[in-house]
């Protein structure tokens, strides 16, 4: 048992840091820092740069233009990453399709699809919920039917993040309705540019449009974009949503947002104290920072049983559960710090190049707060992953 | 004993309910959130013609409420229906200032609170105040004030603003507070207005040698704010309640509609137990509503114990309803097209006024040390 990195791990982390000194753009990291919306020229950018620098695959094997971190490599870029505020790597093409294609696809997709997915030339989002078909995902209803050397698809994807920036969506469609629910969905890749796609934009309730509708009226696919075989595709999306669930823990974020309600409770004055020395604020604060030290470390046994080839089971239902908790909590102990100035609803239009409406960390804390409910939702609800373990953990029993 | 509302305020009740879900719809609402002005100045005609307002005030100011399960009544109705209009700024703490306060004169403005014809502020808050009722730092010199104030609601509706201002002592003192009327126009005022996330406006208020004048005697207004803020916590928790039961309400709905795995997710343990959750601890904040209510005209310590005690469980099981309602609902709550994200937000920004869960924690044991 050793608790401290190696001295490789330590100069790696060294190297990271580094990097993120020298090469993350300070006005992307400030937008990051104070929670306010990335623009997609802003999340090209970073993508660009740690393209340049070999970083921007670190699950990518060294051929397909990979990095061969090992796990422990991987923790540390992710936690240094959110401690300099960088933004997250946008997941779609990077962690979710590039390892079902590389596993499932045929080269002629692998040799057309990932390096431009490396590049930034294609950027793709997930065509998977659907309005009837969130926690249940297998009874999902959009429709392929093939027609010569093309499937014409017809139905409604949602929940669909970022898709008004996409050039592809890589969606769940039903091709068999007359079989087991999981036996008929097969995995395609779809051009957002082909006629008869509209994307709807879904307004949040913190005000913010990350997420879309995605409506198919006949749109005619090319067999070609098949991925692997037709009605395999549940076989590639559950493959997919294992990898969906790296870093779910979050730590790095975790850690980071801890670090800004401390700052924000040191400033903040109440009962003639800071906040940070009333002992119900501390009291908090402190329950939260020991949870996360042990998630913390729950989270890197996870990652040196897979850096020694286990494969994550229930620990990664377990640490999305307990981690998705962590971030919500922090994000409600920021709402509280920042007092009545939680209140206001400011916007680009309100302050433009003014002063903040009360303190820079102060604006943004209740809309993360409710924004980041969906954290609990998305990826697999917690109902879900709680279903998962006490399935596994119980042995089927009835 | 006896639970149960008098037959006025039922019918108060009934007349509320009645008009708010046939006027104020989810589409109505959230097309006064994207206005300009961030309310309905015809809803508040109308409600002001039900009386909303007058129950509000006692027969004595020329209203016929005004005690504390009057103000229960109305604002549980308001919080139910996700009113965003800033009927606790008028109402409540503008109403409470000037009739504890004012003179012959001042008081007449009563009358047209109750008519819907005028709209106060109260600018009491400073950018370092947090929750301190006593920290003031802005002055008064010779009848002219200087100073900050900070998320102050309602503030560029408002006719007359009501501005708290230290004419002696230090900044934490309970003595030493005045309370002054600012005119809307009134030279070196400056508002900057914005949206509050959970609807309604407020500003950010500066005072530069702004002419006032003083409502009551020099430096006592201090009990007067106590009181009217206590009427503020019993509206807000009344408030809050109203919109919980609309958050379980609609969680319930759904739970025996919504249909994954072939069946209404309603019929799983797992969810079941949670809904039965939300009703115990809704149970509890129906109680300590009506406790806070029922005490707003003991004596002083009295009122703020039962007032600190509503607002911290209310507080607490608010968060819990706000939070579970949305996990339950899944990401349809999480859109602001939802009622229930309105509603959400009406929770959990409850807990920014005049006091989080954990200040009236505090508060709570502070008032029970000095018994």
């Amino acid at each position: 048992m050793d608790l401290n990195y190696s001295e490789e791990e330590l100069a790696f982390r060294d190297e990271v840091r580094a990097f993120l000194d020298e090469k993350l753009p300070k006005e992307i990291s400030e937008k990051v820092r104070r929670g306010e919306e990335l623009t997609k020229g802003d999340m090209e950018r970073w993508h660009a740069i740690l393209n340049a620098r070999g970083w921007l695959a670190p699950n990518w094997p060294v051929e397909y233009g990979g990095c061969a971190w090992n796990a422990v490599q991987k923790h540390i870029f992710d936690v240094e990453s959110s401690y300099a505020n960088a933004p997250r790597i946008i997941p779609f093409g990077l962690s979710m399709l590039a390892p079902v294609l590389m596993k499932f696809g045929s080269q002629a997709q692998k040799d057309h699809y990932l390096p431009r997915i490396l590049d930034g030339t294609d950027w793709w989002c997930q065509g998977y919920s659907e309005p009837g078909a969130g926690s249940d995902l297998a009874s999902l209803k959009t429709r392929a039917v093939r027609d010569g050397d093309h499937y014409i698809v017809n139905g409604q994807k949602t929940w669909t993040t970022l898709g008004q920036y996409a050039d592809w969506i890589f969606c769940l469609v039903r091709t068999d309705p007359d079989v087991k629910q999981q036996e008929g969905i097969s995995f395609l890749l779809i051009d957002m540019n082909t006629p008869g796609i509209e994307v709807r934009p879904i307004i949040l309730l913190d005000g913010v449009h990350e997420v879309n509708e995605v409506f198919f009226d006949n749109v005619r696919v090319p067999v070609d974009n098949l991925v692997g075989e037709e009605n395999k595709g549940w076989t590639y999306a559950k493959y997919l949503l294992t990898h969906e669930r790296t870093n779910i823990a979050g730590v790095g974020s975790s850690q980071a947002g801890l670090d800004t309600v401390k700052r924000m409770a040191r400033a903040e004055m109440q009962g003639g104290r800071p906040l940070i020395a009333n002992p119900h604020f501390a009291a908090r604060l402190a329950s939260v920072e020991i949870d996360l030290k042990a998630m913390a470390t729950t989270n890197l046994r996870v990652i040196a049983q897979t850096a020694a080839g286990g494969a994550p089971g229930l620990e990664a239902s377990m640490l999305k559960v307990k981690g998705t908790i962590l971030r919500q909590e922090i994000n409600d102990l920021a709402r509280r710090a920042a007092g009545p100035y939680a209140m206001p609803f400011p916007s680009e239009a309100v302050e433009g190049d003014n002063d903040p409406i009360g303190p820079d960390y102060a604006a943004k804390t209740a809309p993360q707060y409710f924004n980041n409910r969906k954290l609990s939702i998305f990826g697999g609800s917690n109902e879900i992953q709680r279903g998962i373990i006490a399935k596994v953990s119980l042995g089927g029993a009835k | 004993m006896n639970f149960d509302l008098t037959e006025e305020r039922q019918m108060l009740r009934d007349t509320l309910r009645r008009y708010l879900s046939d006027k104020y719809t989810t589409k109505v609402r959230n097309d006064i959130l994207d206005s300009d002005s961030g309310m309905s100045g015809a809803i508040w005609g109308e409600l002001a013609e039900l009386g909303v307002i007058g129950a509000l005030f006692t027969e004595d100011e020329g209203g016929f409420g005004g005690q504390g399960f009057d103000i229960s009544v109305v604002f549980e109705e308001l919080g139910r229906a996700g009113v965003v209009e800033p009927f606790l700024d008028t109402g409540i703490l503008g109403g409470r200032l000037i009739s504890g306060l004012g003179g012959d004169s001042q008081k007449g403005m009563i009358e047209e609170i109750i008519a819907g014809t005028l709209h106060l502020a109260f600018a009491h808050t400073e950018p370092t105040s947090r929750y301190d009722l006593s920290r003031v730092e802005t002055t008064v010199s010779d009848g002219k004030i200087t100073g900050r104030k900070a998320v102050v609601v309602n503030a560029e509706a408002a006719d007359c603003l009501i501005v708290s201002a230290r004419e002696s002592g230090s900044t934490d003192d309970l003595q030493g507070i005045s309370l002054f009327l600012v005119d809307s126009d009134a030279p070196g005022l400056t508002l900057r207005g914005y949206p509050l996330l959970a609807g309604g406006r407020a500003a950010e208020v500066t005072l530069d040698n702004t002419p006032a004048t003083r409502l009551g005697a020099a430096g006592a207004a201090f009990p007067t704010i106590e009181a009217a803020v206590a009427h503020a916590h019993v509206a807000l928790s009344a408030e809050a309640f109203g919109a919980m039961t609309t958050a379980t309400d609609l969680t319930r709905e759904y739970l025996v509609t919504r249909q994954q795995f072939g069946r209404p997710i309603g019929t799983f343990q797992a969810l079941q137990h949670r809904v039965a959750d939300m009703l115990i601890e809704l149970e509890q904040a129906r109680s300590a509503v009506i406790n806070a209510a029922g005490h707003l005209g003991a004596p002083a310590r009295i009122r703020d114990l039962e007032c600190a005690a509503a607002r911290n469980l209310v507080g607490r099981v608010g968060r819990l309803v706000a939070e579970e309602a949305i996990q339950m609902h899944g990401g349809i709550a999480m859109t602001r097209e939802y009622e229930l994200a309105h509603i959400a937000k009406r929770i959990v920004m409850t807990d920014h006024r005049f006091g989080d869960t954990d200040y009236h924690l505090e508060r709570f044991i502070d008032l029970s040390a000095a018994a």
